[in-house]
């Protein structure tokens, strides 16, 4: 059946509202679209790395989360959550659950570049039958907007201020979608809710029905932390993805495919200049970081490109 | 009729986890506790478990996995030692207060630094206030014992809570001696069905586990918690003569050895209790009127009854295989210390020896210095110096 978002939409809402995460966050619309994509007759557990999302859906003694629900800690959500889906195949085994249910791991950029890339990749390595889903917003946003290994170069963060000598963090994003379709498991991919959430909803489909393990990397903007207009959520990830610095693609059994390739590829400064985040790189003088942000991107596009058998 | 076997204290672990075929095993090699996740991956190769055993890239993986699969409903167990207890610290607390019973066989082991592979008690000491319950075992017999008690214990709904099974590193877990192991049967009716209250896994009833519990709430949670494991006595008595009826084998809350007309007792947990068994067996056969008392629970510290049983010697040594750095003894001096005094037992005199660490062999003429020294403070009445350290250069 066609996309279609409206009937998408109509599904029963399995992450519901009064979660306390903040107006414009990209973290709960990618949560959602993503929960739709569950057939309502399997039944979900899921899993959340401390972080955000975490603390903001499920505070003593509410929950947001109709389907059950796991917190254990930081970096530990890809374990946490491989031990469930382990228990599941024994239990049916033994014939004492019946139906299916699936299993999904949300974690932060934190909780997943960085402290919990460890238990994220034994994970996925074992190959258990779950989704691992990165909701990247770049930063360690809950403890106050700290640089993780997934912030952009430059970008004026808490413990990578832009400061008089330093011009915010020094160093380049890891590509953590690279390093996962390196683990040569069945669906990789990396995605952003734009337009009506097609990319979105049918990558989420792929990787909760493929049998095996997934990984899929999200964008989800933070207005505290990237300093952007509340409104322009859905804005700002257009703007990733029309100048490629987030580009839509998977990795199905180690084929590459591209799932949106602009027609007029935006130049990066335009996802960078509405983020208070990269202020200070719009200074006079300060031109050569733009432009070497440009060429970070478009590097990192020409290979992807090469990757997936289209050259530039 | 029970199976007579040699094994080690490994392989009496692996078989008793065996025979409770948990729906998880999550562990990651370390010695000296690697075997036991060796012997099972065999057990699950072999097809004689319906076990999925998930060979985690660390221990704190293997913790957090336990935890994802007890949360769902199925009973989960792993086994580790030293670092690789230490690497899970922080998941033992939240596998505590999230009230899952898992079972974690823990051969005891120095925690570095400085690296050393064999046996003190400073891994499971230091995780004393996780929240675990501790079973501490001489032998591999007892290891084997305890391991098929310790699901009823941890799931009993009075208790809740997760349990630690204790031996020794090499010394007991690699030493091969005689056991009686119990048919597979007796064991399964024994252990029973795990069928918790709330699981992931029930979609009829889903549930949310590990909130973020703020001042409203977290304390009366933390409550909870400490009653649980204030029943966790009651429990383990009752599961003990459960089992005792079953086998003919009597365990308690710790173990008295000659002790009805002894005028000083050591207090010793694991395989050292055994070497002073032989010692106490040689001065009782000089006319000295000495004993042990063995520990097998820490977890919960069995207040009343240390202190009731200790109120009848005229002088007691503690010996701890682990230090508290704290230049006042060692965790089971400081706590059986604190039930006296709070007990309102002052008759004893109390020493402490810091004994083996890293592994320092303890002999017999080392324990033979601790009765001669108490037959002295029980003549004399005098203590010279409370904080001993054994068997070391200084
Ligand atoms: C072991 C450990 N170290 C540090 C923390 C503190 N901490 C909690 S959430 C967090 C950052 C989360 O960042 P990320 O995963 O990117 O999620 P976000 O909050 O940005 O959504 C940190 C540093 C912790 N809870 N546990
Ligand atoms: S701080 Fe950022 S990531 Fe966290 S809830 Fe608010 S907008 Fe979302
Ligand atoms: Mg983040």
């Amino acid at each position: 059946m066609a996309y279609n978002l409206k009937e998408v939409a109509k599904k029963p809402e399995r992450f519901t509202g009064g979660h306390r995460m903040c107006a414009g966050c990209g973290a709960p619309v990618v949560v959602r679209q993503i929960l739709r994509a569950l057939k309502p007759e399997d039944h979900a557990v899921i899993g959340a790395a401390t972080g955000c999302l975490e603390v903001s859906s499920y505070l003593y003694p509410y929950t947001a989360w109709k389907d059950s629900f796991i917190h254990n800690a930081f970096e530990n959500v890809g374990a946490s959550v491989s031990g469930a889906e382990a228990a599941y195949v024994a239990m049916k085994r033994k014939g004492k659950i019946q139906g299916e249910t699936k299993f999904i791991a949300f974690g932060g950029d934190g909780g997943t570049y960085d402290i919990g890339f460890q238990a994220l990749s034994g994970a996925m390595e074992r190959g258990h039958d779950m989704v691992y889903v990165c909701y990247d917003n770049g930063a360690y946003m809950n403890t106050g907007i700290q640089r993780s290994s997934a912030t952009p170069k430059y970008a004026d963060t808490t413990t990578s201020p832009a400061g008089k000598k330093i011009p915010g963090k020094m160093q380049v994003r890891k590509d953590l979608t690279e390093v996962m379709a390196s683990h040569h498991i069945p669906y990789v991919c990396q995605t952003a809710a734009v337009g009506n959430m097609k990319d979105l909803y049918e990558k989420a489909e792929k990787a909760i029905y493929t049998k095996g393990a997934a990984f899929m990397n999200v964008l989800a903007p933070c207005p505290r932390g990237w300093q952007y207009n509340t409104p322009d959520l859905m804005e700002l990830n257009k703007l990733a993805v029309e100048t490629c610095f987030w580009p839509l693609y998977e990795v199905i059994d180690g084929k590459y495919i591209i799932n949106y390739k602009p027609k007029n590829k935006l130049p990066v400064k335009d996802f960078l200049k509405v983020q208070g985040r990269f202020k200070h790189i719009f200074k006079a003088g300060n031109e050569f970081m733009i432009e070497e942000i440009q060429a970070e991107v478009d590097k990192r596009w020409e290979a992807l490109l090469k990757l997936a058998g289209e050259e530039a | 009729m029970a199976i007579r076997e040699r094994m080690s204290g490994n392989e009496a672990m692996a078989v008793a986890m065996k025979q409770i075929n948990p729906d998880v095993v999550a562990a990651f090699p370390i010695t000296p506790s690697t075997e036991v996740p060796q012997y099972f991956s065999q057990f699950v190769a072999d097809g004689v478990v319906d076990t999925e055993f998930v060979a985690v890239e660390s221990e704190h993986s293997a913790m957090s996995a336990c935890v994802g699969a007890q949360a769902a409903g199925g009973r989960a167990m792993t086994a580790t030692s030293a670092n690789g207890l230490a690497l899970m610290w922080e998941v033992l607390y939240i596998a505590a207060c999230s009230r899952l019973p898992i079972v974690l066989a823990c051969v005891n082991r120095t925690l570095s630094g400085p690296l050393n592979i064999h046996n003190d008690h400073s891994d499971s000491m230091g995780a004393r206030d996780s929240g675990w319950i501790q079973l501490y075992a001489e032998n591999n017999q007892e290891a084997y014992d305890n391991l098929l008690m310790a699901n009823r214990i941890g799931e009993h709904p009075d208790v809740m809570l997760p349990v630690m099974v204790c031996q020794d590193g090499f010394i007991t877990s690699h030493k091969i001696e005689n056991i009686e192991l119990l048919e597979d049967d007796k064991v399964k009716a024994f252990v029973g069905e795990y069928n918790p209250k709330y699981k992931l896994l029930d979609k009829n009833n889903p549930i949310s586990v590990g909130p973020l519990d703020l001042q409203a709430h977290c304390f009366e949670h933390k409550r909870q918690q400490a009653q649980a494991m204030m029943n966790a006595k009651k429990v383990i008595l009752e599961v003990s003569e459960e089992f005792y009826k079953l086998t003919g084998r009597k365990y308690g809350l710790f173990e008295e050895y000659k002790t009805d007309d002894a005028d000083v007792v050591a207090v010793i947990l694991n395989s050292t209790a055994g070497t002073a068994k032989y010692v106490v067996d040689q001065y009782r056969a000089q006319g000295k009127k000495v004993g042990l008392i063995k520990p097998r629970v820490f977890r919960p510290f069995p207040v009343d009854e240390i202190a009731a049983a200790l109120s009848r010697f005229k002088a007691v040594a503690v010996m701890d295989k682990a230090d508290s750095f704290n230049a006042a003894g060692g965790p089971l001096f400081t706590e059986i210390t604190s039930a006296m005094f709070a007990k309102g037992v002052f008759g004893p005199k109390v020493i402490n020896y810091i004994y083996g660490l890293g592994g320092r062999d303890v002999k017999c003429s080392d324990i033979e210095v601790v009765y001669d020294k108490l037959l002295d403070i029980a003549c004399t009445g005098k203590v010279d110096s409370v904080y001993n350290y054994l068997g070391v250069r200084e």
